[in-house]
């Protein structure tokens, strides 16, 4: 299977892969993993004219300490964050969002900024960088400009990012130590396959073991990846026990609009898997955290 | 050349690009469209025909190859962007009188029915135990979740991928 063809390029920085963008417009795609692209251009969903590798720009890859923040540039691949010790000792939720995404090979190529702009509904990162507040960073070569994860997705494969900007940066706060726990639990019909449904949360219990802090982000269950806001206003300033979880599990359903899926579920099977993971997240995000059920 | 018939959108021999990159450890040069695939440049340009395109839509790990110590689907990689690339694929790792311990596993467990899929379960298997030396029996089916066998129960090739850990282990496989 071959997509139309195109003319390629493989420029070495950000400033010139925005200048190549800018130049052809319309015409133009940014390639990344290629794991979400070259399926779409094989199979003639979509037709590029200039497609424009960032596979090559080593100032996009990689991720670092800022501050208590942890920053992963766009082009870094789920595997390296996966199997980074940086991430598994700062922000461990991403790893584990991480070993999730599709299967090795995939894992291999694809990137967290591909994911992120591809904004599929059921793509892993959306309900990750939600639950952890994290932000995107973009770029139109004169300027970078944070996007907060509750404003990046617009609706299904849309998100806030400009024509002409590229998706620079990733930035999280690190989350983890004592009293910190998260869980992502994904539902999958088969091995290797997108979610059924998928459920971040993090969660940070004080002295007291009450909730200081909650994140929960929900995947497939909406035409975007969604904060479960009720449930998490819920959950803040309270002992989190297990009566305290099963009502949150029933909150974070309210914030869902899922539509009937033929390959995954109808609507309603949705909403009811979305509580029973939500609650099984919950729970051992709050055991890792510390708390006794 | 025959490329303007090949390929009926018309794309001209001006379109075309040079790729160069190492190919089980020889440097190779060649002409590609941007958009020819790295599977068929290396089965139908460079005689690879190890790679095999089982679902050509990156589902079942037929076309598995090594891209700078990665294993991808080599059918969802355009051959550009592997130009300046280190690209290992089944052939590159043992021959008929040399077998790789990967290989010789396989043929002891008998770990494939028909053998389609057998060069992509090879070539994940080289990837995943380097990443992982030692892994338990789940471990190996988490690490081949990637590659679909349509024969087998995969119990075999489970067997396969544990003996050829063994091997690795005492002979010190590369
Ligand atoms: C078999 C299979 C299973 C999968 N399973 C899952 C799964 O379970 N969960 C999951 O989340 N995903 C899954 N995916 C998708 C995978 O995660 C992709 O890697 C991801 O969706 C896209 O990332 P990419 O780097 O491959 O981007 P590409 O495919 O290269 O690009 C995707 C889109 O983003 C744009 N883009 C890429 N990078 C940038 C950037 N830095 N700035 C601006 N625009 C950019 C491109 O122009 C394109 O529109 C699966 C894919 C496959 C093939």
């Amino acid at each position: 299977m071959y997509s139309a063809n195109f003319k390629y390029y493989s420029p070495r920085t950000v400033a010139e892969a925005v200048k190549l963008l800018q130049e052809h417009g319309e015409e133009a795609r940014i390639l990344a993993g290629g794991m979400s692209l070259i399926p779409m251009m094989k199979m003639r969903l979509v037709s590029v004219n200039h497609l424009i590798d960032i596979g090559k720009i080593d100032s996009m890859k990689g991720m670092a300490e800022n501050g208590s923040d942890i920053v992963i540039g766009g082009a870094t691949t789920h595997h390296a964050i996966e199997t980074s010790p940086l991430i598994q000792k700062e922000v461990p939720l991403m790893s584990e969002v991480a070993s999730w995404i599709g299967d090795p090979q995939v894992r291999n190529k694809g990137t967290i900024g591909g994911s992120l702009i591809h904004a599929d509904p059921s793509g892993d990162w959306g309900a990750c960088i939600i639950a952890l507040k994290g932000k995107i960073m973009v770029s139109n070569g004169e300027k970078e400009r944070a996007i907060d994860s509750d404003d990046f997705f617009v609706d299904m494969y849309e998100t806030s990012i400009k024509a002409g900007e590229i998706l620079t940066r990733v930035s999280v706060p690190a989350k983890s130590g004592k009293g910190h726990g998260f869980s992502y639990m994904n539902m999958e019909r088969k091995a290797g396959d997108f979610a059924t449904v998928g459920v971040a949360t993090q969660l940070e219990l004080d002295d007291k073991g009450n909730c200081s802090s909650a994140g929960i982000g929900l995947t497939a269950v909406g035409r975007t990846p969604m904060r479960a806001s009720e449930a998490e206003e819920f959950l803040l300033g309270k002992k989190v026990g297990i009566d305290g979880i099963n009502e949150a599990a029933k909150l974070a359903v309210k914030s869902t609009d899922p539509t009937d899926d033929p390959l995954r579920g109808s609507a309603e099977f949705k909403k009811a898997m979305c509580e029973v993971y939500t609650r099984r997240s919950l729970r051992t995000a709050f055991e890792r955290a510390g708390g006794a059920i | 050349m025959v490329y303007e018939e090949t390929f009926e959108d018309g794309a001209g021999l001006e379109d075309l690009v040079e790729v160069q990159f190492t190919l089980n450890g020889r440097k190779r040069k060649v002409s590609v469209e941007p958009r020819e695939l790295l599977a068929t440049v290396l089965r139908d340009r460079l005689g690879m025909t190890g790679t095999h395109i089982g679902c050509d839509t990156t589902n079942c790990g037929s076309c598995t190859v090594i891209q700078d110590g990665q294993s991808v689907k080599s059918c969802t990689v355009f051959a550009i962007q592997a130009d300046g690339s280190d690209i290992i694929t089944v052939e590159g790792i043992g021959n008929v009188t040399e077998l790789h311990p990967i290989q010789e596993a396989f043929q002891e467990k008998h770990g494939l029915q028909c053998g389609f899929c057998t060069a992509g379960m090879i070539m994940q298997s080289y990837w995943f135990l380097k990443e992982n030396p030692d892994p338990s029996e789940s471990e190996i089916r988490w690490g081949i979740s990637g590659n679909i066998c349509r024969c087998t129960g995969y119990q075999n090739i489970v067997d396969a991928v544990r003996l050829a850990a063994d091997k690795m282990k005492t002979k010190g496989g590369s």
